[in-house]
């Protein structure tokens, strides 16, 4: 235990009222690198905690212009471009026949943005998470609410901190170690 | 946030879930169906299921040493069950996007129990799906074509032709419908690896759960692309059953080239889907006995989307016929009339009882609240969905020259195509039953009334209530929107 590093303070909160106002009274007392878990998205959680909005968004507009360009691109420049056949009368390129596939490659790329999107700003797949040390923690998938503040942040002091959580409604407040146990 | 629920509650007073469940007891609920070893009747089912999967393969094999010589396909119906099959599967699937995306836009937090459901549907029957147009093409090791990869030839697919339009559509629809289906899975599939009992269910939940811990910060990028996703996948189904019936109308064939087909699929497409979804649900939930979740409720909502879609239907039928007339063009009014009390009629009537008039006892809140009747009618409906796309391919069989009509008849090896097409669906169906939360738990957990933070039960303790009151309306806003 001695040689481990700590990695934070991890308590366990009874419900999601008790966990919000917990998150705003970390968010008051100026602390930075806390984290809130729970088995569904709590509302009102992120403007408790005060995060900005989310990146996702701007990732599917990326996605979704690159589509529309790619499929623009595609169907000109193979039809009217590399190898033009005449079918039917129909001209080699028109935006009308375009739209279907233009519309489809740029919803496709716009959930790849979505969700690929989502998994790499969330640092995603993370196999081990110091967390997974608490035997407690396991319960965050079903029923069970936290609150865990690193170490790296500034506000951070193992007294104080573990203090703070406790009277804010933590339980169990539990050192948590940094390596795989 | 405690107005809106008051709202809401005056709307649809019979709560979400009943039998008043915890966030512990909606988790055991769920994964106990998944961890317990199978049933007797899963396994039963399960080999019946891959009887019928067997059926296809064989039924392929054959077609594919043989070739389409073996179904009953003629001049003039050069598309027989084939594309009956494939327009009948998509259709299913629009449901579970409907229920997935356009009502979670509309806020209807009704569907969190059986969207999951829905979704896996979607995609099990587009996998049908896909299968009609691979085996239908032939030589089967030539599909490549209809992709844009440079090959030997320096050809390029024809951008003009809907059929490409198609493969794009499906293609994308499936994908989106797969990561859309996958993205809802993650938090519960993250339930199932903390509650894994063996290192097999440790490591496959924990892979596919990418080390979903719960997170706010995550939960907060993991809303804002569902939400997207949602987004997306409206428009989408909305597309996909367009570009669908674009295989049709975009031909010169009489009752094909018309423009009521785009909206006419896609209300059939929901009509049918919501069909296959109560086929599904209601025996599901008795037998995995989710009736707490899957309420009466569910069914009756249903049954009103079925009631209002199949009059939507039953008003394209109409309508098809007035401008058959109106047009004035005789192959177009040839067609109809041909279609009602040509050799085809009996197909023609099936699907008007099965479509128009069978869903009309929905009327009947007794009827659409009882469980019987509700999965009667939606078989009906399933029939009666099928018999319209046979309806609409079998316009061929009479064109424009009496010297080339015909009548199809499929053949043994066309039925063991589509007998073979659920026998997929359904081992499909039970694998993901038996080893995929059926419900989604973080979804239902946070529909729960003490999964507000505000709501009345926890009393907001202290001054802190007073104050933080504007704060947490701007946040509610924030957690919304931002």
């Amino acid at each position: 235990m001695a040689e481990q590093r700590i990695w934070g303070l991890v308590a366990e909160f009874e419900n999601p009222a008790t966990l919000l106002h917990a998150a705003t009274g970390l968010r008051d007392a100026g602390y930075k690198r806390y984290e809130v878990w729970s088995p569904f998205p709590v509302h009102g959680m992120d403007g408790a905690m005060g995060l900005k909005r989310s990146l996702v968004p701007w990732i599917v507009l990326g996605g979704g212009l690159t589509g529309m360009t790619a499929a623009l691109l595609l169907q000109w420049w193979t039809g009217a471009v590399d190898y033009p056949v005449m079918i039917g009368g129909k001209p080699l390129f028109a935006f009308e026949f375009a739209t279907p596939v233009t519309f489809e490659l740029s919803v496709l790329l716009s959930a790849f943005g979505a969700v690929f999107g989502m998994i790499g700003l969330n640092k995603l797949p993370q196999p081990f998470h110091p967390l997974d040390n608490v035997p407690m923690f396991r319960r965050v998938t079903d029923d069970a609410f936290f609150i865990s503040i690193e170490v790296r942040d500034p506000s951070f002091n193992l007294l104080k901190s573990r203090e703070l959580l406790e009277s804010l409604g933590g339980r169990h407040v539990t050192v948590v170690e940094e390596g795989e146990a | 946030m405690a107005t809106h629920d008051s709202q809401s509650e005056t709307i649809f007073p019979p709560p979400l879930v009943s039998g008043n469940p915890t966030f512990h007891s909606i988790t055991e609920a769920v994964c106990s169906v998944v961890e317990a070893p199978p049933s007797k009747g899963w396994i039963a089912s399960f080999l019946v299921s891959l009887m019928g999967l067997g059926i296809l393969g064989i039924s392929v094999g054959w077609l594919f040493w043989e070739g389409t010589g073996v179904w009953g396909l003629n001049q003039p119906v050069s598309w027989g069950l084939a594309i009956v099959n494939f327009v009948f599967w998509v259709g299913i699937g629009h449901a579970g996007t409907l229920i997935s995306a356009i009502l979670f836009l509309f806020r209807q937090k009704w569907r969190t129990s059986i969207n999951r459901f829905a979704e896996a549907m979607t995609i099990f029957a587009v996998i049908c799906a896909l299968v009609f147009p691979t085996i239908h093409v032939g030589r089967v090791w030539l599909l490549y074509w209809a992709l844009p990869i440079p090959n030997q030839m320096g050809m390029w697919p024809n951008f003009r032709s809907p059929l490409l339009w198609d493969v794009f559509a499906v293609s994308t629809y499936f994908t989106v419908s797969l990561l859309f289906w996958f993205t809802g899975l993650i938090p519960d599939l993250a339930t199932l690896r903390d509650r894994a009992k063996n290192k097999i269910a440790y490591w496959g939940y924990g892979l596919a759960a990418l080390g979903w811990r719960g997170a706010n910060r995550h939960w907060q990028n993991y809303e804002k692309a569902y939400l997207i996703l949602a987004g997306l996948s409206a428009p989408l189904v909305l597309s996909v059953h367009t570009i669908v019936s674009f295989d049709f109308a975009v031909s010169v064939i009489p009752g094909w080239h018309t423009t009521i087909f785009p909206p006419y699929f896609v209300a059939g497409a929901i009509f049918s889907g919501f069909a296959m979804v109560l086929t599904l649900a209601i025996p599901a939930r008795k037998i995995f006995k989710l009736e707490d979740f899957i309420t009466v409720r569910h069914i009756e909502n249903m049954n009103k989307i079925i009631l209002t879609t199949g009059m939507m239907v039953g008003y394209a039928y109409a309508m098809e016929f007035f401008i058959a007339w109106y047009s004035a063009s005789e192959y177009e009014s040839f067609t109809f009339v041909n279609r009602a009390f040509g050799p085809y009629a009996w197909a023609y009537w099936i699907m008007v009882s099965c479509n128009v008039i069978t869903p009309q006892l929905f009327w009947s809140k007794k009827i659409r609240t009882s469980m019987t009747w509700s999965f009667v009618l939606s078989i009906f409906v399933n029939i009666g969905m099928w018999f319209e796309r046979f309806v609409i391919t079998m316009s061929l069989h009479r064109d424009y020259l009496p010297s080339s009509w015909d009548y199809y008849t499929p053949t043994l090896w066309d039925f063991g195509c589509l007998v073979g097409s659920f026998g997929l669906f359904f081992t499909l169906f039970l694998l993901f039953l038996k080893f995929l939360p059926s419900i989604a738990m973080a979804e239902v957990k946070g529909v729960l009334p003490q999964a507000d933070p505000h709501w009345a039960g926890y009393g907001h303790a202290g001054d802190h209530a007073h104050e933080g009151q504007h704060a947490h309306a701007a946040a509610d806003k924030g957690g919304h929107h931002g």
